[in-house]
């Protein structure tokens, strides 16, 4: 077995709030391989986003990191200073942000801004910074000649694709996306996860990837982690999860949206809201949302277990109550 | 077949784009024209830019229509919109967290609905039906919400405040732009079930506009395929869900992401287009630079619709009429 390139071992990260502090991620871990797709989803305030910020060293003031690890090639991320942290940063680890219209600066052409990331962190000469900002451009199918383009001249589809050119220009290992499909339309949608697939296909790189809407991943990742109140409730081959949710709470979602083959049976949805991070329920933080709760759940947080194929948290799967 | 609340004919929007001296015309609607029945929910399907919530804007008044007939309830509507139509076709409204005065009680915005359209009530009965009005749209414990801040309740309760306020003037029919895209997953089949349930129950008609085809599958009787301004295709639901016709709407259902579907083969990996913003459009159909059918007609004539069946239309030149 090879050596997983990012290893995330109980990670917490908390946010300071007025009423004490909220448990945005509690106890996450998990493992990607070099060249693997991992796709995160969860409901929006379940902590994805505040986890790929910690896991990316990018946490700012009220969240911070209270405890765990995240090794990068053996390395603990968290324990670099700055400048360690910015030789690894586009080189190694490049991070996609949700919406493009925000990430790119509006007041300067997109090939300014690729050369700024190569002058920032290699050092290559003009030529091959025009070179190879061409290149990256080409890649994800944008006519080269935008180099010159400003941002608002482009769609929103071509900045995200643009953005996706600037995370390829160093041929990263490791590419973090946080939700860059959200802003898109459908047609769009498609057409940037199957870019990133292509791409990831070629280059090798591994990625991981968050979203709330996982009918956007369902095709594209090799492994998906659903995620609910802070924790990973569920982890396993993508198809698998799809096909045979065992956690209540993955059930309800697969169950929450409509599809469009099929019988058309009423659909419920997962009635309740998710828990307060500040004050959270003892046992499993989804109980209060399950229709299957029991008075072990209520009062016991199960743990993240393998049954079946699949890592899930729950005390009715592990016992075998849930099939 | 039931009696005809709204019929649209002809409809154009066109705004002035590109500063002073320009003569520029964005042709947001462009001769649009259907009709909603009692007891209906129709759906106006299309990616951004399509003019799905321009045709929503211009009907509830926000706008006023560059040409064309509105007729409400068997009458023509004038340029000035009066507030018995705003009531009995109210707007139900993308954001819930915009939409909604968060200085105030719940209570108070709905009573102020009721103050304005239920005159007839005196203020005790404006009471109790405003703790039915959000218990019918599945707030409960009424006389508790209506004490509440906005900041208070959830997304999807605020999305159902927004239906609970549009129900108060007791409306013939609602304009629902885009009303769940902004919620969870799991919290979106309860409002497509409380829109359903308001057809189903106080035969209210609805126009759901969305860019969500599985969504319109599950709720929507008719449906109405927009791009670029224009109709191109319509029909019942389950006629353009089983076999869409225009090339548009084919490609909006192969690119529909759904986890219960295989991926569809790489017929749309080529495409990277998006609906053009049309200013001053010449004829010929709008699709044609992104159609994988077009012939030169297409670039030169706009194509009228063809009937496929008593119901289902679609524009295009490829689609022939079934002999």
């Amino acid at each position: 077995m090879t050596e997983p390139i990012l290893s995330v071992r109980d990670l917490r990260v908390e946010y300071e709030t007025t009423s004490g502090p909220a448990q945005a991620v509690s106890g996450v871990s998990f493992d990607l391989y070099p060249g693997e797709f991992l796709a995160v989803v969860g409901e929006s305030g379940c902590g994805k986003s505040t986890m790929l910020f910690s896991i990316a060293q990018l946490l700012a003031y009220p969240a911070s990191t209270v405890g765990g690890s995240v090794l990068f090639e053996g390395q603990d991320l968290s324990t670099l200073d700055a400048e360690s942290l910015r030789q690894i940063r586009w080189r190694d680890i490049s991070v996609v942000m949700q919406s493009a219209m925000n990430a790119l600066n509006p007041t300067l052409s997109i090939g300014a801004q690729l050369a700024d990331t190569c002058r920032a962190h290699t050092d290559w000469d003009d030529r091959k910074i025009a070179e190879r900002s061409a290149e990256v451009l080409h890649m994800v199918s944008i006519d080269p000649t935008h180099l010159s383009s400003y941002p608002f001249q482009l769609s929103g589809g071509m900045r995200q694709r643009a953005m996706i050119a600037m995370a390829l220009l160093l041929e990263p290992k490791l590419i973090i996306m946080d939700e860059p499909t959200s802003a898109l339309d459908v047609v769009a949608q498609r057409s940037l996860m199957r870019q990133v697939e292509d791409l990831r296909r070629q280059l090798g790189f591994a990625v991981l990837f968050v979203t709330h809407d996982m009918s956007v991943v369902s095709h594209f990742s090799d492994r998906l982690a659903v995620m609910y109140a802070g924790q990973i409730m569920e982890l396993g081959v993508t198809r698998e999860v799809f096909d045979h949710p065992r956690h209540p709470y993955a059930r309800g979602l697969m169950d929450a949206f409509p599809s469009l083959v099929g019988e058309l049976g009423e659909l419920t949805g997962i009635p309740g809201n998710p828990p307060n991070l500040v004050n959270p329920p003892v046992g499993c933080l989804f109980a209060p949302r399950c229709a299957h709760a029991t008075e072990e759940c209520r009062t016991e947080r199960p743990e993240l277990v393998e049954t079946g194929g699949h890592l899930v948290r729950c005390h009715l799967v592990r016992k075998g109550v849930l099939a | 077949m039931s009696n005809e609340v709204l019929r649209v004919e002809h409809l154009s929007k066109h705004f002035r784009v590109g500063g002073f001296r320009s003569k520029g015309l964005l042709y947001a609607t462009d001769d649009v024209s259907f009709s909603v029945h009692e007891g209906e929910i129709v759906a106006l399907v299309g990616e951004s830019g399509s003019g799905k919530s321009t045709i929503a804007r211009v009907l509830a008044g926000l706008y006023p229509a560059t040409a064309g007939t509105i007729t409400f309830e068997g009458k023509v509507l004038g340029k000035r919109m009066t507030r018995e139509v705003r009531g009995q076709m109210p707007m139900v409204f993308q954001d819930p967290f915009g939409s909604i005065n968060p200085v105030l009680r719940v209570g108070h915005s709905l009573m102020r609905s009721l103050t304005l359209h239920r005159r007839d009530l005196d203020k005790v009965a404006r009471e109790t039906e405003a703790v039915a009005l959000v218990e019918r749209v599945g707030l409960q414990p009424g006389a508790e919400v209506l004490r509440r801040y906005p900041h208070e309740l959830s997304g999807g309760q605020r999305q159902r405040l927004g239906f609970a306020q549009a129900l108060a003037s007791r409306p013939r029919l609602i304009l629902a732009d885009e009303p769940v895209s902004m919620l969870d997953v799991s919290i979106r089949i309860g409002l497509l079930n409380v829109m359903r349930d308001l057809r189903d129950r106080e035969g209210v008609s609805l126009l759901y506009i969305t860019h969500d085809l599985a969504s319109a599958r599950y709720v929507a009787d008719r449906m109405i395929v927009l791009y670029a301004g224009r109709i191109v295709e319509e029909g019942l639901t389950h006629e353009v869900i089983a076999s869409p016709q225009h090339p548009y709407t084919k490609l909006l259902m192969a690119t529909a992401p759904d986890p219960r579907l295989p991926l569809p083969a790489d017929t749309d990996v080529a495409d990277l287009g998006e609906p053009p913003k049309v200013i001053n459009p010449g004829p010929g159909c709008r699709f044609a630079p992104r159609c994988p059918v077009a012939m030169p007609q297409c670039h030169t004539t706009t194509p009228t619709p063809v009937s496929l069946s008593p119901t289902q239309r679609a524009a295009c030149f490829a689609v022939k009429e079934p002999s």
